[in-house]
């Protein structure tokens, strides 16, 4: 194990409900499914049809099951329901357009989408951004993924039957809301980056208030963990369903707390390193068994982390311009727009024809809560992109959904699934 | 630039095309008979490792004599490199090519996206089918070029496609071949089934 991992051994000998005596190693887990019974010899398969309209499914996420009795045989995913063709959309808008587009698609973590564009955008047009603008996004990508984690939470341990975590989870995502509401004016659809800068700086106010999450959220965290990590039925629920190996993540092309859990050390902030994340102290929190409790304490662990990095980086916003000083990507104030003929015209410039890149790609993957959210972008040269790719995280790691609950009982299949952690705006986008 | 650009072109010679950079990223183009052949040296030969399949997409450009490409990122996670493997395809022509998913399973669902998109066919993929949009959606692959914004069809049109389409009938061949599931669907689904409305049934008549 490399230094920055943290251990997550389980220390809970004996809690297993099941009456299992120790905790299979990985890849024994992975290689034999727990069979629960034999199938029946000439006995009929059952299809089950779950969803789209299921609250379990975590949106409108539709799996047609083939039952042997209770277990799980084969499962065969739909998705689409919520498609909304944003890609399409993005080659018919300027790139500061296309950014409210990425509130919608993993609407869990609006901010750090809107910098994952911004940053890919930024990329093709060689923009150097300021450092408070660099310091902001980092809280913009850290309070997302606090957010996206309790929402998982909270939903996860609605599935598995225990509602308390749910209340204190959704109770920190609403202090968090406040926080981006009194930041951007909006609780889910922020829009917060713009190319080059962001949309608006952040008040003493928000920065007292973030300061005070930081310093009280860890207490929610350390309930959560006292009432789910050695609870009898949590750890039978979760320990030993849908196991994946390192191999087998990898060639499922998981990514993010998904490839983690498997014990893949692979974070694209420590690996990749965007915005200034290699400056600043924190773990990454690495698996040992990859099955559903490793993604909860991975999870759970980057929470922690999160904060870490939210903490650091309050201490280190520096004041300064928040962007780019160059009038042709950013709007200049109303005042001078109304005031100053220059201004006036790069202010019709900027909203007429929008900003030209130059002609060539970029690829910037940013670690996102649900994974990898790769940004793909093919610039002709004029203001709007050929292509917009979005590399859907929750897309890619839903793809390994049959591969991890075949074999698993059908009552697994609601913990696997809901491990996954999908969005289904972002896995239909 | 990339060192594995020199190394495949050292092993595969003529069909390896150009390598250009663009913001940092190699980009080389492969002939596309000899993309599998390429994908599994990239993937196995030690030095190389690119063990993880990033993103599988295409590009179709606006100027209509440009090709359309298929984009396929991959990166070593060892090594913390990535390459950009493209393969150009005319866009009025044979749009067929060999699915990677035999190495990477994590190209099922993006190969099926990209058939469901831009219409490109992966000779060899387990389940070729659409994704993101319906099975029997005519309308054609929504992020070519050619295809409007809004869709084909007229707004009526659509309209009357999806009030007259019937939900309980969308189960895909693979489903219906599940042994038994047949004669546990309702009368009228076996019914609409039988009139051969949504494929075949595997055992029955």
């Amino acid at each position: 194990m490399t230094k920055r991992t943290v251990e997550l051994a389980l220390a809970t000998p004996g809690l297993d409900a099941q009456g299992r005596p120790a905790r299979l190693p990985l890849a024994a887990a992975a290689r034999e499914p727990e069979r629960h019974g034999e199938p029946e010899a000439g006995g009929e398969h059952m299809l089950l049809n779950l969803g789209p309209q299921h609250p379990a499914t975590h949106g409108v996420l539709r799996l047609v099951v083939e039952l042997d009795g209770e277990t799980v045989v084969r499962v065969i995913p739909h998705v689409g329901y919520l498609h909304s063709g944003f890609e399409k959309l993005g080659e018919y808008r300027h790139y500061n357009q296309i950014i409210p587009l990425t509130d919608r698609t993993d609407y869990l973590s609006p901010m750090a989408n809107n910098v994952g564009f911004a940053l890919a955008a930024e990329q093709l047009m060689g923009i150097e951004l300021t450092p408070r603008c660099t310091v902001l996004r980092v809280i913009a990508c850290e309070m997302s993924r606090i957010i996206s984690h309790m929402v998982w939470l909270g939903t996860t341990s609605i599935d598995l039957g225990a509602f308390t975590p749910f209340l204190w989870a959704f109770q920190e995502r609403e202090r968090i809301y406040n926080l981006q509401e009194m930041w951007t004016g909006a609780r889910l659809t922020t829009s917060v980056t713009r190319v080059g800068g962001m949309m608006a700086d952040v008040t003493d106010d928000f920065v007292a208030g973030l300061r005070q999450f930081v310093d009280t959220y860890p207490k929610t965290l350390h309930e959560i963990d006292r009432v789910l990590t050695r609870n009898a039925v949590w750890v039978g629920r979760t320990q030993g369903v849908g196991a994946m190996t390192a191999q087998e993540a990898i060639n499922y092309s998981l990514s993010g707390p998904m490839l983690r859990a498997s014990g893949v050390p692979y974070d694209v902030r420590k690996d990749r390193p965007y915005l200034d994340y290699d400056s600043y102290e924190f773990d990454v929190p690495v698996g040992e068994h990859g099955d559903v409790y490793d993604r909860y304490l991975v999870r759970l662990e980057e929470c922690h982390q999160s904060n870490r990095i939210l903490r650091q980086a309050l201490e280190r916003l520096p004041d300064g311009p928040l962007n780019v000083a160059d009038p042709r990507l950013i709007l200049p104030p109303k005042s001078r727009a109304m005031s100053d003929m220059e201004a006036m015209i790069y202010h019709f410039k900027q909203v007429m024809e929008g900003v030209k890149a130059p002609v060539g790609e970029a690829y910037v993957g940013i670690e996102n809560p649900k994974g990898e959210l790769g940004t793909y972008l093919v610039s002709d040269g004029t203001a709007k992109p050929v292509r917009w790719r979005i590399r859907p995280p929750s897309f890619i790691n839903l793809a390994a959904l049959p591969k991890m609950a075949e074999g698993h009982l059908l009552s697994d299949l609601i913990a696997i699934n809901a491990s996954v952690d999908i969005v289904m705006g972002e896995v239909d986008r | 630039m990339n060192p594995s650009a020199e190394a495949l072109r050292a092993t595969f010679g003529s069909a390896i095309g150009r390598a250009v950079e663009s913001c940092g990223d190699t980009i080389v183009y492969v002939d596309r008979a000899a993309l599998l052949d390429v994908m599994a040296w990239l993937r196995d030969t030690p030095g190389q490792q690119y063990d993880y399949l990033v993103d599988v997409t295409a590009v179709e450009y606006r100027d209509r004599e440009r090709p359309l490409e298929l984009v396929y990122n991959l990166r070593s996670l060892d090594r913390r490199v990535d390459v950009r493997v493209k393969v150009e395809l005319d866009p009025r022509g044979d749009l067929t090519v060999d699915s990677i998913v035999p190495l990477w399973r994590g190209a099922d669902w993006l190969e099926r996206e990209v058939y469901d998109m831009f219409g490109v066919a992966f000779r060899g993929h387990p389940d070729l089918r659409r994704i993101l949009m319906w099975e029997t959606y005519a309308e054609g692959h929504p992020l070519r070029k050619d295809f409007p914004l809004r869709g084909r069809f007229s707004r009526a049109e659509q309209v009357r496609q999806a009030l007259a389409a019937n939900p309980e009938a969308h189960y895909s061949l693979e489903e219906l071949s599940i042994a038994a599931a047949y004669d546990e669907l309702p009368p009228d689904m076996r019914e609409r089934l039988r009139r051969g409305e949504r494929g075949k049934i595997p055992h029955s008549e």
